[in-house]
This record gives C-alpha cells, structure tokens and sequence, in this order.
C-alpha cells in the first residue's frame, strides 16, 4: 500500500463552449501523500482554481471530466472517485473525506444569516443531531482563536481575518482527510495572514486534517508552510518538488521566471534583483502547440516548438516537465 | 536640496451629520523628499498614507500644516491658473487601478495626447505622433500594438506602462506612485518598477511611493517613511527599518510578511 492520499492520473477537464473546448487543466497526474502540504501556484487563468474543483469532484457544466482517473484513499483501499456522479462524491466524500475552501468564500457568506446556521446546514446535510454538532463548532472556534459568541452573530459583524477563520472552522468540521484551500489568504492583511497560516498548520498537526492543497499566486506564503511545491502552467504541470530545492535551484525555466519575481523585504531580493517574464500566458482554446511556455520562454529550443515535455523525475522527488532535462533534445 | 518639504502636517475629517465625530487621519507628519530621490510611505489601510498623497497632490486641503513644492507652499502660493497648471505639470501621479484611469469610449492614446496639448496648444499631428511613438517606445511598448486601441484590448500591465509614458511625455520633477504595481501580474510588476526608477536615473525625477508592500518599498526606495495610524513611527534606510526595525509595529509587520529564504520559526 503506497503512502498517498489521493492519486491523479492523467486527468484533462475542459470547459465545453459552443464549438471548442478551453483545456483548463490538461493531462495532469500527480499523487497526494498523506500528511503532506502542496502549494500550488501558477499565474491567473492557468487553471489553478479548475484542479481544485476536478479533485473534489465538484465538475459542473460547461466543465467537463474528459478522460483520467481520480483515486481517493478510503478505510485502505483506493476508490475511483471519478467514475462516480457529482451527487455521489457530495453524499459520501464532501466535508467527510475532503473539504474545500474556495477563493473569496469569506465574502461568499449570506449576509442576513447567522453563522450558526451553516453549522445547522452542515448537520442536517450529514443526518447529524444538531445539539451536538453547535456544541463541537464551539469548541473549534475557540480553537482558532474566535469567541464562540460570534456563531450567534451575522457575516458582517466579523472582520476580514475572524471570517476567514470561522470558515476554515466550520469547513473542517467532520474533519476532512484533504483540505484544499484555493486563495485563502490573499485578501487578509499580512498579521492576519500569518495568524490563518498558524491555525492552519496546527489543524494539521493537530490531526484535524492530515494533508493540504494550498492554492495562491504567492510563492513566499508557501515557502513557509508546504512541503512540495506544484508549478502550473496553462493547465499543465510544470514541475513539482520538495519546496526547499525549488527554491534553492528552480529547474523549469517558468519557475525560475516566477521565483525570480517574488518581491519580499529581504537583502537576496535586493542583491539578484527582479525581473519579468515576457509576454501573457496564452489562451487555452488554442494553446501554442509544443510546450505550451516556449514563446515566453528565454531558453526554448527547436523541438519546444514541435514536442510537448513529459513530466519526468529528474532527480529523486523532482519532476519537470522541459526538454532542457531530458534526453531527446538533441 | 528638498524638492518636497512637508511640515506638521495634519488632516481631520468631520463625519456624521447631527453628532459630528472627528476623525484624524493624519496627524502632524513632516518630511522631506530630495531631488533624484525614491521615497515610500509604507501602511496598511486606514494608515492615513493615501490622504497624505492626495494633500500633496493638492487634491484635499489639510487642515494644519505645510506642503512647500519647489520653494511655493502649494495651499497658499498658487493663485492664477496658470501657477496651477505648472504644478500639475511638475508634480504627476500614477495610480493603483489602470482600469479606471482610462475612458472606455476614446483610444488610449488620448490620454497621451491630452498631455501634449497641455505642454503645447498648437502642436501638429506628425509632431505629437512622433513624440507620442518615441514615449512608447520608452516604456517598452510597440506603438503598432498600442495606436487606435481600446483600454479594454490591452493589458493592465500595458495600461500601467502607457500611464509611465506619459509621465516621459510630461517630464514632471516628481511622481507620486499609489500603489503602481498591486493590480498587474507578479510577472511584469517588475518591469513597471524598473521604468519608474530609469525615470530618476535619467531625468532626477523624486518618486514617492504609496504602498502597503514592504518588499516594494524595501526594493526601490532611499528612504522608507512607516504610517500607523496617521503618524510617521519609523523612518530610514531601507536597511535600517527592514534588517533592524525599532518600533512596535514595525517589528510585527516585519515579523508577518512571509520571505522567500527565510522560515518563519513559529507557524
């Protein structure tokens, strides 16, 4: 039995207009370990968000699983999640075996409800006596740090960073195997930032959750929390290692372009300077045809523009996927 | 010599309309801005660092203080028309959303044209285009991509860029940045940058930047001025109040930002 919570292999989801498809998330396989954090990052529109929702199953049209498979790991054997309906994953895998977080959900809170009835939602979806369930959402508001008077109160009387965190406490209630958090940080102010960070990684530690998805464009929050870091590129894998080596040595040219503009207060920034990467991401109705970064990229060679790189370990725990690792570009 | 000088500076809004409350959201600040030199105003919300901007920008009276821009208190010493048309000319802003700074219904190069005809009523069609085309090319822009588009053909980070152009266009000894780079791609907010800093190599312009992004302003700026609350509490070399922070809130600002090469200890 491998260690991994969850296995994706070569999953490709596309949004289906009229006549054509845009290929959010193309070809993509990767494993999830178990007690592991994996940040995801990647510029807008490259199908960052598209992967969090494929992995939960939550596929509404015009996205469309096209082909692959997704395996969950339940009571030790794997289960093919992919092969079942939406409606199927919500009953037996939502809020249970997996929790997602998505982008602006704080602000997503219904204005003229009080925050304890998501709870009630919550139980009722789950044929849960209610009593008892209020009674353990105290107990994890005091966990992060909130009053539990608050679940008497409505959305708009609590702060940017208190939402944020009666989200993350009412999300992992029935404490969910995977969490995936899509841009959970990005409108708090940095001491608020932090704080949701620390409840985070204690939730983990704690066991509340055992693995985490963390999706954002700010490579420096995840340098702090992930152990791998997983680099998209209009909806392909670019690479995905140990956080500590790809920040000390990037390998896909991208990712270097990415690191490289990372803009924090500190003398190594100053020292090596920032730079840009040219050009915008491309339009994924039509994708360049080769790899799919070649026309931005400083490095692209002939067979960029011809082959497309397979996603390749190319050193223990490091896979990338360009042609300047592998074999066959020559 | 000081090309900006800012003395006791304050401003206190009156809010409500029965029970009148007082808000102060600028208290008694003062500094100085060199010539050819890059400053920030470093805050959070609420901080006070953009009414400071818009009292320079003499676009919001203060309530006490001065504001002396090349020798002429701003608030006092322009009376005609014209006084006040130099001081647009002279002090220039670039601002946070490129979205907004654009009228969706014209091209975007009026907005470059409208500065021309400030600088020169009666400047011809092939002269403007050409001064247009070289201010474009400065910006690293193509004029191809640019001439007779829309604002919303183009990218933030190109609207952004023409919004620099216009700034070598006009030629202003000093531009007040608010928060230039928070609404474009982390990829080419480093370009958008190095454009305003080859402005000052070039041209001596002083540039103040209005941001909340320590790591901004740790990276461009001479001095580095940090608001909390309507006050200056710190201020210095970017070294001085990064590397060794004295006050309070500095401290746990600096603690919270999250760095590249460094773990923080206790998450």
């Amino acid at each position: 039995m491998s260690n991994s919570l969850m296995k994706i292999e070569k999953v490709k989801a596309y949004y289906m207009l009229k006549d054509r498809y845009v290929k959010a998330v193309d070809n993509i396989s990767f494993e999830i370990n178990e007690n592991e954090v994996i940040g995801v990052v990647g510029e807008s529109g490259c199908g960052k968000s598209t992967l969090s929702n494929v992995l939960m199953m939550n596929i509404i049209k015009p996205l469309a699983l096209i082909d692959g498979k997704i395996l969950f790991k339940t009571n030790g054997s794997y289960k093919e999640i992919s092969s079942l309906s939406r409606e199927e994953v919500r009953k037996d895998f939502w809020g249970k075996k997996m929790a997602l977080i998505p982008q602006a959900a704080m602000n997503a809170l219904m204005p003229t409800i009080k925050i304890e009835k998501y709870v009630e939602h919550l139980a009722d979806a789950h044929n849960i006596p209610k009593d008892k369930f209020l009674k353990k959402a105290k107990e994890r508001f005091e966990k992060v740090d909130l009053d539990p008077k608050w679940l008497k109160r409505f959305p708009f009387e609590l702060s940017g960073g208190m939402k944020q965190r009666a989200v993350i406490a009412i999300a992992t209630l029935l404490d969910p195997d995977l969490l995936i958090a899509d841009e959970p940080t990005s409108a708090l102010d940095v001491v608020n930032q932090k704080m949701f960070l620390k409840i985070l990684m204690e939730m983990k530690k704690q066991g509340i959750v055992k693995s985490i998805i963390f999706v954002t464009h700010d490579i420096a929050t995840i340098r702090q929390i992930a152990d791998r870091m997983l680099v998209m590129y209009a909806g392909k894998i670019m690479e995905i290692s140990p956080i500590d080596k790809i920040v000390e040595k990037p390998l896909n040219p991208y990712t270097q372009g990415l690191l490289n503009s990372v803009l924090t207060p500190e003398p190594e920034i100053k020292k090596r300077g920032i730079t840009t990467i040219p050009g915008a991401p491309p339009n994924l109705i039509d994708p360049p045809k080769g790899c799919r970064f070649h026309p931005r990229c400083p490095h692209a060679m002939d067979i960029c523009k011809e082959k497309e790189p397979e996603l390749k370990e190319v050193e223990p725990g490091r896979k990338v996927a360009c042609f300047l690792y592998s074999e066959e570009r020559s | 010599m000081s090309r900006l000088i800012v003395k006791n500076l304050s401003k206190t809004f009156l809010l409500g309309f029965f029970s009148k409350r007082k808000v102060e959201a600028v208290k008694n600040i003062s500094f100085e801005v060199k010539e050819n030199e890059i400053v920030s105003l470093v805050g959070e919300s609420g901080s006070g660092k953009s009414t400071t901007a818009k009292m320079i920008l003499r676009l919001i009276a203060p309530t006490s203080g001065e504001i002396i821009f090349e020798g002429k208190d701003i608030w006092k010493d322009l009376n005609t028309k014209n006084e006040i048309i130099s001081f647009r000319k002279n002090l220039h802003a670039v601002f946070q959303d490129p979205f907004a700074s654009y009228n969706p219904f014209y091209p975007v190069e009026r907005t470059l044209w409208q500065v021309l005809k400030l600088l020169d009523k009666n400047i011809s069609k092939k002269e403007g285009l050409n001064l247009i085309k070289e201010s474009l090319f400065k910006v690293g822009l193509d004029p191809k991509d640019i001439l007779g588009k829309y604002p919303h053909q183009i990218s933030g980070g190109q609207k952004q860029r023409i919004m620099i152009a216009r700034c070598w266009l006009l030629k202003p000894s000093f531009i007040i940045a608010d928060e230039p780079t928070s609404m474009i791609d982390a990829s080419s907010r480093g370009g958008i940058i190095k454009l305003l800093t080859k402005l000052r190599d070039e041209q001596g312009t002083s540039i103040m930047f209005i941001t909340h992004d320590l790591g901004l302003a740790y990276y461009v700026s001479d001095r580095i001025f940090v608001m909390k609350n309507g006050e200056i509490v710190e201020q210095g070399t970017p070294d001085e109040v990064v590397l060794n922070p004295q006050h309070k809130y500095t401290k746990q600002l600096i603690e919270s930002i999250p760095k590249l090469y460094e773990k923080m200890e206790d998450i």
